[in-house]
């Protein structure tokens, strides 16, 4: 038990430390993109009836931190541990492949919803937010970190350079957050790509998180968190796999 | 007696690469054991499966009678390792590192050791340092301090002291031969050999993956029960010394290689019979470099 709580420990250190650039500038990009687009769209588009656009978007905003935030806390911390050698740390100790990924995870899920809890606290100043199901929030906020966190382990594990881990990063998880419906509903979407999103497992976790502030959504709640949770299950049993096989750590 | 460490017929192979073809060895509890060979012979493979690091091929490893993979927490909890790289985490300072470092170990309450390592290794003042403020030195104590936060019964140090300066080299042999005095088993490689011939009471020497000797320091050196005489002579050397000249330095010095110590008498009469006067003359030991180099020339 100690073991595992003393990395993660370290792991939440890790990113503490250096809050202004793993916490307050997360918080302070997902402002922007408030301001700037409900500035833009502002009289232009109204998703669901009653919700402005700017409330609208502040859920969607603060998920795909919480999902951004948990992936690069995981990955960046084994690829840089990896890189500057001082993963032997954690592998010369007694800990074993579940302790080693709860340890990571839990971090992961910790960073992703401290930035998330910051959005949403940053922006109740300027815009009045309805929370509908609150249950259903926090649900989906923890699942969609603990996801993306498994995802941040497994582009970690297999890193070894920065350019590989900022390919993972560039290619695979702006793409699937950004196309998610973050910054639209995807019924406004033409047929064909209302199909993909629903190929995209980020859209759910953003639908369900949003969900919970309106009570209305693309997709059913209990849909949403069954293929957010067996993303999670799936993710999980491949680092863990990958874990206890020593992929590129035990060589 | 349990052995500290035992490996059993270890090869390891990465790709077409044999870093290791089949290499059996064992150590015994408060041995302190020296494993020398030239760069690329395998002695940090070796360190790497001692410690899980990596994955043997073939064969077995085993700490206190731990196997490094199916036992692996007896194992790793039994075994303190110095790598050789100088790598720290940046986030912390000494003190955290240290502690952190031993929280993985499943130690809650270590700071009396911790504190009395930190003063061993002379990091009082440093303790409340960032890593990244140290210098090399005082990183190199650092890591130190890590392999021994959990008391690990068996220490191995991959050359702690390469790039090290003479006054640190000196503090921490001072202290690792203490841990060996105190029954700690220490397992050392090193391309400095006479530390090695100082420390080690037994050494293995690697070449290619192989074990080319394995005896007491002191039976080794003994191998080559020769001698060297180094001469300047105020004349040409007799020719029938010829063939036992093993250097000729620029500076005129000549350095024989005899095969035993009596020999000593027959070089000085054949300098007596060609009247040729010694202006100096230096009778030497050879040393465990001079047996490493002769071991590996064979092997």
């Amino acid at each position: 038990m100690t073991g595992f709580y003393t990395l993660f420990y370290k792991e939440w250190l890790r990113f503490w430390k250096v809050s202004v650039q793993t916490v307050l500038a997360p918080v302070l990009t997902a402002l922007l993109y408030l301001l700037v687009f409900s500035h833009a769209l502002r009289d232009r588009i109204e998703v669901f009836p009653g919700v402005d656009y700017a409330t609208f978007l502040i859920p969607g905003l603060a998920m795909m931190s919480v999902l951004q935030n948990a992936f690069a806390n995981a990955s960046s911390s084994l690829m840089q541990s990896k890189m500057t050698g001082n993963i032997v740390f954690v592998l010369l100790p007694p800990l074993s492949h579940r302790e080693f990924f709860l340890a990571y995870l839990l971090a992961a899920v910790a960073r992703g919803v401290i930035v998330g809890v910051g959005v949403l606290f940053a922006s109740i100043w300027f815009i009045q937010l309805p929370m509908a199901h609150p249950l259903w929030v926090l649900l989906f906020g923890i699942a969609g970190a603990a996801a993306m966190g498994a995802l941040g382990i497994v582009a970690g594990i297999y890193s070894d350079k920065i350019d590989q881990l900022a390919a993972f990063t560039n290619f695979i998880i702006l793409p699937l957050t950004f196309l998610s419906g973050v910054f639209y509903s995807i019924q406004s979407l033409p047929a064909f790509w209302q199909a993909a999103s629903h190929l995209n497992p980020v859209f759910y976790m953003i639908d369900g998180f949003r969900y919970g502030f309106f009570g209305a959504s693309d997709t059913s709640p209990w849909l949403s968190m069954a293929i957010v949770g067996g993303s999670f299950i799936a993710l999980s049993w491949l680092t863990l796999v990958l874990l206890k096989s020593g992929y590129k750590l035990r060589h | 007696m349990t052995p500290a460490i035992e490996v059993t017929d270890v090869t390891k192979r990465y790709g077409s690469l044999q870093a290791l073809a089949g290499v059996s060895l064992s150590v015994a509890p408060g041995e302190f054991f020296g494993l020398l060979g030239p760069n690329g012979a395998g002695k940090t493979t070796l360190i790497s499966i001692l410690a899980g690091l990596t994955r043997p091929s073939s064969g077995t490893a085993r700490i206190m009678g731990h196997d490094v993979n199916g036992a692996y927490r007896e194992a790793r909890r039994a075994l303190g390792v110095v790598p050789q790289e100088l790598v720290f985490d940046p986030f912390f300072t000494v003190r955290e590192a240290l502690t952190i470092q031993s929280g993985y170990f499943g130690l809650r309450d270590n700071r009396a050791w911790i504190d009395e390592v930190i003063d061993n290794l002379d990091l009082s003042d440093k303790a409340d340092t960032n890593m990244r403020a140290l210098s090399g030195g005082m990183k190199r104590r650092v890591l130190v301090a890590q392999a021994l936060v959990h008391k690990p019964p068996v220490i191995v140090l991959d050359e702690p002291t390469a790039g090290v300066d003479v006054e640190l080299r000196q503090a921490l042999w001072r202290f690792i031969r203490r841990l060996n005095h105190d029954g700690h088993t220490i397992v050392l490689t090193t391309h400095y050999l006479e530390e090695a011939e100082a420390l080690c009471g037994r050494v293995a020497m690697l070449k290619q993956g192989r074990i080319v000797a394995l005896d007491k320091t002191e039976n080794l050196l003994r191998l080559h029960s020769g001698c060297y005489v180094e001469l300047r002579l105020a004349g040409l050397l007799p020719p029938q010394l010829e063939p036992l000249v093993a250097e000729r330095r620029d500076d005129g010095a000549i350095r024989l290689a005899l095969p035993e110590y009596a020999e000593v008498e027959r070089v000085m009469a054949a300098l007596r019979e060609g009247r040729v006067a010694v202006k100096e003359m230096e009778i030497m030991q050879p040393d465990l470099e001079e047996v490493f180099v002769q071991i590996m020339r064979k092997a």
